[in-house]
C-alpha cells in the first residue's frame, strides 16, 4: 500500500525488536529452573535443599537412648527439663560415633554461671546466686551434682 | 558499639543500601527529567526550547546506559541478575526494573533518537569514511529512504513515541519511588507521596542538567547561547521546582502534625545526623536558594550575563540539592532503628566496590558517554545553529 | 556412666541406621514428612527467659551463622514504672555471651528473645524481585541460597530486623526454624538448648501440640501487630514497651 512504501525502515526496527523478544522467550524456556512454580513463585527444590543441612545437635531423645542412667538421675531433680546439649553442647557427632568422638569435659566453674549468675532481669523465682560470694572460690560441682543439683547431704559426684 | 547510639536491632547496625543505591535514582531521575524537557518541545509545542531537544535526548540516553551499573555493582550476585527477566515476582516493585528499563531504552529513547536523527544518519553513512561509516551504516538498518514522505512518517511516529514516552518516563522513575514508598516497615520511606516526589525532583534535576550542559557545550564550541531557549528552560525549571518544594513541604508538615510513633526518632535524626545533608544542603542550598534565584530572574529585568550566571549557579545548586534528597531518603532511611530507640552510622568505603570512588566514576561516566554520543550524533550539525534560525539574538 | 551390654545390642543398630540418615541430610525430602500436614510456629514464654544466651550460641553452632550477624538474639529491657514509651534496651553482641549485670534498679527488667516471626503475610517475601524467598507450604519462611541475588530488599522490608546479608554467601539469610531439623522430627537448635523451656517449637496443624491448650488458657501477643504481618511467633507475657 502507498502508506507503507516509505515506512519500510520503521518495520525493520520493529522486526529487530520482535526478533529480540522471540529470542528472549526461547532462551527463557531453557533457563527457568525446572522446579520453579511447583508450590508458588519459587524453586520447589529449595525446601529439600534447606532440609539437607547436616545436624549438629542430636536432641535429648537420642542422648537418652544410651545414657539411661543419667536420665534416671535427672528426671526427679530440678534439671529434669534441661536438655543434655544445653550444657554439653552439640553432640550429634558423638551420637553418630560414640567411641571415637568424646564430648569434652565441662568446667562447672564457667558453665553454671551462664544461667545461674544473679541478674536483676532474671525472673525472681529462678535460682540465681552472686557467684563471687556464693561458693568462696569453689567450683560448682564441689557441692552440686549437675544432673541432680539439689544438695542432699553435702554429696558430690 | 562504635557508631551506634542507643539501641539498634543487632542486624540493623550495618547499612544495607550504599551510596550506589543513592546514585541509581539520581541517574534515572536525570533520564526522566531530560526526557520531559525534550517532550516539552515535541508534544507541547514549546518551540523556544527546540535547541535543547536533541541534547536532552542524548543526555537521557547517556545516563540511562550507565543506570544499571550501580545496581549490578551493589548486588551480592550480579551474575544472577538475569533471574529478574526469567521469574519476575509480580508483587515486587523491583521486579519490573528489567522490563521497564528495556522498554524505555528500546521502545522510547532509542526509537525516538533514531527517528529524529535518521536523516543525518543516512547522510553520514554516505559521506563519512573509515570505521565511522560502518557504525552509521548499521544504524540505518539498511534503509536509505529519506524522502519527504518517509521523514513525515518519522515525524508522526516520533510524536506518538514521545507521547508514550512521557508516562514511560514517569514509570521508569516512579517505580523507584514506589520501591521505597511501599515499605511499611520503614516510616521514613513509607508514603504514597514518595513516587510523586521522586518524579518531580527528577524533572527538576533533569531540566537543570540539560540547561547546564547546553550552556557548557555552547561555551566550549564558542557559540552563542540562545537566551530565549535558556530563559524558557529556566522558567519551566522554576515552575516545577515550586511544585516539588510544595510536595516536600506537604510531607514535612504532615509528619510534624500527625507526630506518630516514629516522629520523635525521625525528628531527632533530621536535626542531628542529617542536619548538614537535609537542612543545609537539600533544603537551604538545594531548594530554597535556587527557587529564590530563579524567582529573581522572573521578577527583575536582568541582563543576559546576569541571567546566565544565575542560571548556572541555580542549576548547580539544584543538582547538588536533588542528589542530597536521594541521599537523605536512602541513607537517612537506614540510619535509625526500627525500634525507634537508636541510630547507626554510614561507613562509606572509599575504594571498595560500593565506595565513594566508584560513585564518582559512575557519575562521570555518563558525561564521557554523552561526549561520545555528541560526537557521533551531533545535536547541532551546522555551526552556529545552537540557536533557532531567526532567534532573538542575545542582548 | 554404666551402659549395659543389653542396651548397646538393642539400641545401637537401630539408632545407627536412623541416625546415619539424619546426619547425612539427603537432598530428597525426608520420608514420612508431608509438608501439608504441618504449619510451624513458635511459642515464647517470656517469664521463663533467663537471658542465658544458650539459644543464640546453639543457633550459631547449628547453622554456621557468621560472627556479628544473628538469626536469633535476646534483648534486655529496662522499663521504669509507667513509662512504656521509653524503655532502655540492650543486646550486647546479640546476647551471645549472655548479659552483664543489670545495673538499673527500680521498674521492670526482663529479657525478650527474638527471631524471624515466619509471618503468614510476610512483607519480606512480597518484595523479593525473583522469588528467592518464600513461605513454604508448611509455614516456614525460607531463602533459596542458590537463587538469591543479594539485592537486600527483603532485609529492608522486614519490620523486625531479623534478616541480614551473609558475607560469605552474599545472599540474604535469617532463621530457617531449623528446617533441616523439624522436617526430621527434631526440635529447633534454640529450643533444644533453652534450659528453661522459654522457647518451644509448635505445630499449629498438630491437634496434640501443647500450644493449643496454651493458647486457650493464656493471652498471647505478637510483635508489631499493627504491621499486619500475621506473625507466627507467639509471646506470652509481652510487655507493652517491647519494640
Amino acid at each position: 500500500m502507498h502508506a507503507f512504501k516509505d515506512s519500510g525502515h520503521i518495520f525493520r526496527l520493529v522486526a529487530v525488536f520482535v526478533v529480540g523478544i522471540i529470542l528472549f522467550l526461547v532462551i527463557r524456556g531453557f533457563l527457568v529452573p525446572k522446579s520453579f512454580g511447583e508450590y508458588g513463585h519459587y524453586r520447589g527444590n529449595a525446601m529439600a535443599e534447606a532440609a539437607a543441612r547436616p545436624i549438629n545437635f542430636a536432641g535429648h531423645e537420642t542422648c537418652e537412648t544410651c545414657h539411661v542412667d543419667v536420665l534416671d538421675k535427672k528426671k526427679d531433680g530440678k534439671h529434669a527439663h534441661v536438655n543434655c546439649e544445653a550444657c554439653h553442647g552439640p553432640l550429634a557427632k558423638h551420637a553418630d560415633d560414640p567411641a571415637s568422638v568424646q564430648p569434652p569435659k565441662l568446667d562447672t566453674a564457667v558453665l553454671c554461671v551462664k544461667c545461674h549468675e544473679a541478674n536483676a532481669a532474671k525472673p525472681k523465682s529462678f535460682p540465681q546466686v552472686a557467684s563471687a560470694d556464693h561458693s568462696t572460690g569453689l567450683a560448682c560441682d564441689a557441692c552440686h551434682q549437675p544432673h541432680s543439683p539439689a544438695i542432699t547431704d553435702g554429696g558430690t559426684k | 558499639m562504635p557508631g551506634v547510639e542507643g539501641f539498634m536491632y543487632p542486624n540493623e547496625i550495618e547499612l544495607q543500601w550504599s551510596v550506589l543505591i543513592v546514585l541509581y535514582p539520581f541517574l534515572t531521575g536525570l533520564v526522566a527529567g531530560a526526557f520531559i524537557l525534550a517532550s516539552l518541545e515535541r508534544v507541547f509545542q514549546v518551540q523556544a526550547v527546540k535547541p535543547t531537544y536533541r541534547l536532552a535526548l542524548l543526555t537521557a540516553l547517556a545516563f540511562l546506559l550507565v543506570a544499571p551499573l550501580p545496581l549490578q555493582l551493589h548486588l551480592g550476585h550480579p551474575e544472577r541478575s538475569y533471574e529478574m527477566y526469567l521469574t519476575p515476582h509480580g508483587t515486587s516493585a523491583m521486579a519490573m526494573f528489567g522490563f521497564v528499563y528495556l522498554w524505555y531504552l528500546m521502545a522510547v529513547l532509542v526509537f525516538e533518537i533514531w527517528l529524529d536523527y535518521r536523516r543525518d544518519i543516512v547522510v553520514m553513512s554516505q559521506s563519512t569514511t573509515g570505521w565511522k561509516r560502518w557504525i552509521y551504516k548499521v544504524m540505518t538498518l539498511g534503509s536509505s529512504n529519506i524522502s519527504e514522505r518517509a521523514l513525515a512518517i518519522d515525524e508522526r511516529v516520533g510524536w506518538v513515541i514521545t507521547l508514550i514516552g512521557i508516562p514511560s518516563a514517569f514509570l521508569l522513575h516512579g517505580y523507584v519511588g514506589f520501591i521505597f514508598g511501599s515499605v511499611k516497615a520503614n516510616p521514613w520511606w513509607s508514603s504514597p507521596l514518595m513516587p510523586v516526589v521522586f518524579i518531580f525532583s527528577a524533572m527538576v534535576s533533569g531540566i537543570a542538567a540539560v540547561m547546564l550542559l547546553y550552556m557548557l557545550i555552547m561555551r566550549l564550541r564558542k557559540e552563542k547561547i540562545d537566551m530565549r531557549c535558556v530563559d524558557t528552560v529556566a522558567r519551566y525549571l522554576f515552575y516545577i521546582f515550586i511544585i516539588d518544594f510544595s510536595l516536600e513541604m506537604l510531607d514535612l508538615i504532615h509528619r510534624v502534625y500527625e507526630a506518630d510513633e516514629s516522629f520523635r526518632s525521625l525528628d531527632f535524626m533530621v536535626h542531628t545526623k542529617l542536619y548538614m545533608s537535609h537542612i543545609v544542603v537539600q533544603i537551604m542550598l538545594g531548594t530554597v536558594m535556587p527557587i529564590v534565584l530563579l524567582a529573581l530572574t522572573q521578577v527583575l529585568k536582568l541582563s543576559a550575563t546576569a541571567r546566565k550566571r544565575i542560571y548556572v549557579l541555580a542549576g548547580c545548586l539544584t543538582m547538588i540539592g536533588i542528589f542530597a534528597m536521594r541521599w537523605n531518603v536512602v541513607i537517612g532511611g537506614q540510619l535509625f532503628s526500627k525500634s525507634f530507640l537508636g541510630y547507626t552510622t554510614y561507613k562509606m568505603g572509599l575504594v571498595t566496590r560500593e565506595g565513594l570512588l566508584m560513585a564518582i566514576v559512575l557519575t562521570v561516566l555518563p558525561l564521557v558517554i554523552l561526549w561520545v554520543l555528541v560526537k557521533l550524533l551531533p545535536p547541532w550539525p551546522e555551526k552556529n545553529s545552537g540557536s533557532l534560525p531567526g532567534a532573538t539574538p542575545a542582548y | 556412666m554404666s551402659i549395659t551390654r543389653r542396651h548397646m545390642l538393642l539400641l545401637l543398630p537401630a539408632a545407627a541406621v536412623a541416625w546415619k540418615y539424619v546426619l547425612a541430610g539427603s537432598p530428597e525430602s525426608s520420608p514420612n514428612y508431608t509438608m501439608s500436614q504441618h504449619w510451624w510456629s513458635m511459642l515464647i514464654d517470656l517469664p521463663k527467659c533467663i537471658g542465658c544466651g544458650n539459644c543464640v550460641r546453639a543457633c550459631q553452632s547449628e547453622n554456621d551463622v557468621p560472627d556479628g550477624y544473628f538469626r536469633t538474639w535476646v534483648e534486655r529491657y529496662h522499663r521504669t514504672d509507667y513509662d512504656i514509651e521509653n524503655p532502655h534496651v540492650d543486646s550486647p553482641d546479640g546476647a551471645k555471651d549472655g548479659f552483664p549485670p543489670t545495673k538499673e534498679a527500680g521498674g521492670d527488667n526482663f529479657f525478650v528473645p527474638k527471631l524471624c516471626n515466619h509471618c503468614s503475610d510476610s512483607p519480606c517475601t512480597q518484595v523479593c524481585p525473583v522469588g528467592a524467598t518464600f513461605i513454604s507450604p508448611d509455614g516456614v519462611v525460607l531463602v533459596d541460597k542458590t537463587y538469591c541475588l543479594g539485592c537486600r530488599y527483603c532485609i529492608q522490608a522486614c519490620p523486625y530486623g531479623c534478616r541480614f546479608l551473609n558475607p560469605k554467601t552474599e545472599t540474604a539469610e535469617k532463621c530457617t526454624l531449623c528446617y533441616h531439623r523439624i522436617t526430621k522430627g527434631l526440635t529447633t537448635a534454640c529450643c533444644e538448648a533453652c534450659p528453661t523451656g522459654a522457647r518451644q517449637l509448635a505445630d499449629l496443624k498438630n491437634p496434640n501440640d501443647p500450644i493449643h491448650e496454651f493458647l486457650k488458657t493464656h493471652s498471647v501477643q505478637i510483635l508489631k501487630p499493627y504491621m499486619a504481618t500475621h506473625a507466627k511467633v507467639f509471646y506470652f507475657g509481652l510487655d507493652g514497651s517491647v519494640r
